[in-house]
């Protein structure tokens, strides 16, 4: 199945690009996805312990089971106001 | 009601729309891009959002206060792309029969908006740029 992930701000620019389209085995959660794409971008992995993940614009755990054509999002630490 | 924007955000011609006879309160809240940061001179802000989900996010908040309050109405929105020093970055507008409660949800909702809604701003010196990153925390998941 593929997902499709948005990426913003410092992680838009580590990767250079603002969004991805990546194939995945049913089944994957939100974090399998973030460590395929760390596995790719290795400076991406600084943000590991700081990011939030969305699927689908909610909030959601990194165990979420993703969806065929889900939108995942990987946050890092908001900055509005 | 809800909504990420390029153009130049009026705090009055928001707050005006909310005007009503049964509300004895608006109150409002501009957030203005601030000359210096830490002692460092910004040049500008560049605001990024994830708009869709901002705009969800927001719209979160305002659901909030309104049950809160008991406010009548509330706008917020959120400007992104460049932005000069001076020039407002967000305005939150809430309307209520009564003033404590005005005042009470405007700040709950500026503070809740700097946790939860997708937004990133990077500052531009004269000698670099940063992504400003806020406090890391877990959002709860709904």
């Amino acid at each position: 199945m593929k997902v499709r992930v948005r990426l913003f701000a410092a992680l838009r620019e580590i990767v250079g690009q603002e969004e991805v389209e990546i194939e995945l085995a049913p089944g994957t959660t939100v974090n399998g996805v973030w460590e395929k794409l760390v596995s790719r971008n290795e400076r991406l992995g600084a943000y590991a312990k700081s990011i939030n993940f969305a699927v689908n614009h909610d909030f959601v755990s990194r165990e979420r089971e993703l969806a065929p054509d889900d939108e995942v999002a990987f946050l890092p630490p908001v900055s509005g106001g | 009601m809800f909504e990420i924007v390029q153009d130049i955000l009026d705090v009055r011609t928001i707050a005006l729309q909310l005007a009503s006879q049964s509300d004895g309160a608006i109150v409002t809240f501009a957030g203005i891009v601030r000359g210096t940061n830490q002692g460092k001179k910004v040049l500008f802000l560049e605001y990024e959002a994830y708009p869709e989900m901002a705009e969800k996010m927001m719209e979160r908040i305002g659901k909030e206060i309104l049950n809160t309050w008991g406010l009548s109405s509330v706008r917020m929105q959120h400007r992104v792309g460049r932005l000069n020093v001076g020039e407002t970055s967000v305005v939150i507008v809430v309307a209520a029969p009564h003033r404590d409660d005005a005042f009470a949800a405007c700040q709950y909702a500026i503070n809740r908006l700097k946790r939860i809604v997708p937004i990133w701003k990077k500052e531009v010196f004269e000698d670099g740029e940063v992504w400003v990153e806020g406090p890391v925390e877990t959002v709860e998941v709904p």
